[in-house]
């Protein structure tokens, strides 16, 4: 029964928001409204219970029962940050929220640093240098160098680098229409997902 | 100048732990950098939470001064709260607010999914719209662009392949022999073997693997070296102290 | 001429009516499709079935359901094809609005292979920070993940008593529809070289393409066609074969109008010009 009811629930709100295609109304203002509001009850309720409760109250009294003190009582540091950062729309408090700005920005920078070289430019540029025995190695390479060439602004693009760069546009564009393309493969995958629930779990048409 | 001194010392000193952690993973760094990871992950939670306090407060007050569009209002606060109680009895009652038959996950399933998938599925509309009426071949460029959208469209859905298919059996021999020929042309850019098969039954669909993975992520990878160097450039800047500005209130 | 001209300027509504059209008919149609498989989900599929039986394979859902009804059906068939390889399966997740469809997944796959939660797979749930847990996992699990998604400790279960670091992984799978993808592969992949498939939208797949071709990842399944090739391979089409024609026919359309329109605008600059 509550299956039944929700599914009608969904299909509501499904109406209401493609509603919205014809112009805008009341009902898609509420199915708006409601997603808001859910969204950011279901932040708080993951945030207790899948970050608050683990992290820190059931491993504080984890700790307690096993002895172990110290353990235990340095888990009140990021405690007081947390709480610290919460106070950053209260004009007052404000300036207490830049302790657990900066330290999160700061395992943000270091691991970002290490990732980006490690992870990222070694092995991109170590694979863009290929030896240039195929069709497809040496695509690879004038593509990259003619797409960075694009992207140098320090000189203007004329002679050399300015028919380098010219090459650099003919693979950027082919990256934009190739991400254009799947970008409406995706978009349309969306709406068959929704048309397929209207039209096999509300309504019975398709079998 | 403590209020200022103070964050830029913590940027420091966090971001030159854990670079020292990654290369000397030992004692005493390597527990540190554990220690820290598991608090960032701590207060990174807390900070989801920022927003939901000037969302429920703006909200409030266009309910009580019963400003236009206060009925709205009210509809997300009260969703809100709905969500919070049905969320901690779920958790109390079922060990977590997820399991299958919780109040909560009734919630997720009837509304949240409707909700979101459908917000999203609108843009299919928008995109088909904005693609006929703005997407013209006005330069060279934007007609390489065209060209490109459509092969990568064509090769994506299975109709190319179809298509590919059933003409190929009406073309005149010498055409059949240009293509077997071209293909023999095309293994050498493409070494795989089944590219025999893909030009046999699918070229679109092996035309669009081979510009995904040779020209596309060419453009791409030249970009993104591109933002790897200057995030990179920013991450030092961060560190050093340079760029503050995350630290304006 | 003035018809081309028109065609070039048809009412947006008239163009959304055809387009619920080419995605509706074909849905109840059901027209045969045939789908090739191409050769990043091949690799894709190679990755988790060259797994030996009883290796551990960690998937991160990091989608939600604004991107659920293209990632789904790759949850679904991956999780299928670890059960009938008797792989074992953690399941994790960065995003806070997806864990639920893993949830969902697993009420209805594992019962097909007779697999039991606790013996043949895990959820541990998540933790805010996707950063800081991407590269901590490579330390020790326990230090982010001491206990399950109904906070049951994760040394009860026996397969994941041996599970300490990205080592004890056979393979790392990232279901994405936003930067996770390239997250793991650069904190994950680059720091503890643990190998990685992506399954993403449509619209994050061009990025990860350059990371294929270096070898970063094993394998990529992107969008509903990708969806569609990996549920051929496992034997089993889903909901993303059965989208697959109405994708074709909404292809179709796009690259019809967009024809129509460019024609119509290159015969008014002509007039124009004339």
């Amino acid at each position: 029964m509550l299956n039944i009811i929700g599914t009608w629930v969904a299909a509501t709100l499904t109406i209401g928001i493609l509603s919205f295609l014809y112009r805008d109304n009341p009902l898609y203002k509420v199915a708006e409204h409601l997603y808001v509001g859910i969204s950011a009850g279901f932040a708080v309720i993951y945030i207790w219970s899948f970050d608050v409760y683990p992290m820190l109250v059931d491993a504080f009294r984890t700790h307690l029962s096993q002895r172990n003190y110290v353990e235990a009582w340095v888990l009140v540091v990021p405690a007081l940050l947390g709480l610290a950062m919460l106070c950053r729309p209260i004009p007052k408090l404000a300036v207490l929220s830049r302790w657990p700005l900066s330290f999160t920005i700061g395992i943000g920078s270091g691991l970002g640093l290490i990732a980006s070289v490690q992870g990222y430019l070694l092995p991109q540029v170590s694979d863009t240098l290929r030896p240039l025995v195929t069709v497809n190695n040496a695509l690879m390479s004038i593509g990259v160098i003619a797409t960075l060439v694009y992207f140098y602004f320090s000189r203007e693009h004329k002679g050399a680098l300015g028919a380098i760069s010219r090459v650099g546009i003919i693979f950027i564009m082919v990256a934009f229409g190739a991400a254009f393309g799947y970008t409406v493969m995706a978009r349309v995958s969306l709406l068959i997902g929704r048309v397929y629930f209207l039209f096999h779990d509300w309504l019975p048409i398709i079998r | 100048m403590l209020q200022r001194n103070i964050p830029l010392v913590i940027v420091f000193v966090t971001a030159l732990l854990l670079i020292v952690a990654f290369f000397i993973p030992h004692r005493p760094f390597g527990d540190l950098e554990s220690r820290f990871l598991n608090w960032y992950a701590i207060v990174a939670g807390f900070t989801f939470l920022l927003g939901i306090d000037s969302l429920a407060r703006h909200h409030l007050i266009r309910v009580f001064r019963r400003t236009q569009g206060w009925f709205y209002s009210l509809m997300l606060v009260l969703a809100l709260f709905v969500t919070l109680g049905l969320g901690l009895y779920s958790w109390v009652r079922f060990r977590s607010p997820f399991a299958l038959h919780a109040p909560f996950m009734w919630l997720y399933t009837y509304m949240i999914i409707p909700l979101q998938s459908t917000m999203f599925a609108t843009l299919a509309f928008f995109i088909v719209s904005a693609a006929y009426r703005a997407f013209r071949v006005r330069n060279f460029a934007a007609t390489l662009l065209l060209i490109a959208a459509c092969l990568v469209m064509i090769g994506n859905v299975p109709l190319g392949g179809s298509v590919w298919s059933a003409l190929i059996q009406f073309l005149p021999l010498p055409v059949k022999w240009g293509i077997w020929f071209g293909a023999k042309l095309l293994a050498i850019a493409m070494p795989d073997p089944r590219t025999a098969d893909f030009v046999r039954f699918d070229l679109p669909a092996a035309f669009k693997t081979w510009l995904m993975s040779i020209p596309q992520a060419a453009a791409g990878r030249g970009i993104n070296i591109g933002l790897a160097l200057g995030g990179i450039a920013m991450s030092l800047r961060i560190i050093l102290g340079i760029e503050r500005t995350y630290l304006a209130s | 001429m003035k018809l081309w001209e028109r065609l070039a300027t048809i009412d947006r509504r008239i163009l959304y009516l055809l387009l619920a059209l080419a995605v509706v008919l074909p849905l109840i149609i059901r027209p045969r499709t045939r789908i090739q498989v191409s050769e990043p989900v091949q690799d894709a599929f190679t990755a988790v079935d060259q797994l030996p039986p009883g290796s551990v394979v960690m998937i991160s859902v990091d989608f939600d359901p604004s991107s659920a009804p293209e990632v789904q059906p790759m949850l679904i068939a991956i999780l299928r094809h670890c059960f009938k390889k008797d792989l074992k399966v953690i399941v994790t997740g960065h995003l806070a609005l997806g864990l639920p469809l893993a949830e969902i997944a697993l009420s209805q796959v594992p019962a097909e292979y007779g697999k039991v939660y606790g013996r043949d797979f895990v959820n541990i749930g998540y933790r805010p920070g996707y950063v800081a847990v991407m590269v901590g996992i490579g330390r020790e699990l326990r230090d982010f993940f001491k206990t399950d998604y109904k906070g049951v400790p994760i040394d009860s279960y026996p397969f994941m008593r041996s599970v300490h670091t990205y080592r004890d992984i056979g393979l790392l799978v990232d279901l994405a529809h936003g930067a996770t993808a390239d997250a793991w592969i650069q904190y994950a992949g680059g720091r503890y070289n643990v190998k990685i498939i992506v399954g993403c939208t449509g619209v994050n797949a061009p990025n990860l393409f350059q990371y294929y071709h270096a070898h970063q990842i094993a394998g990529i399944i992107g969008g509903l066609q990708g969806a569609a090739e990996y549920e051929s391979l496992v034997g089993k089409p889903g909901s993303a074969t059965l989208g697959m024609p109405a994708q074709s026919a909404a292809h179709a359309l796009v690259i019809v109008f967009l024809i129509i329109g460019n024609i119509g605008f290159l015969l008014a600059r002509r007039r124009k010009g004339g």
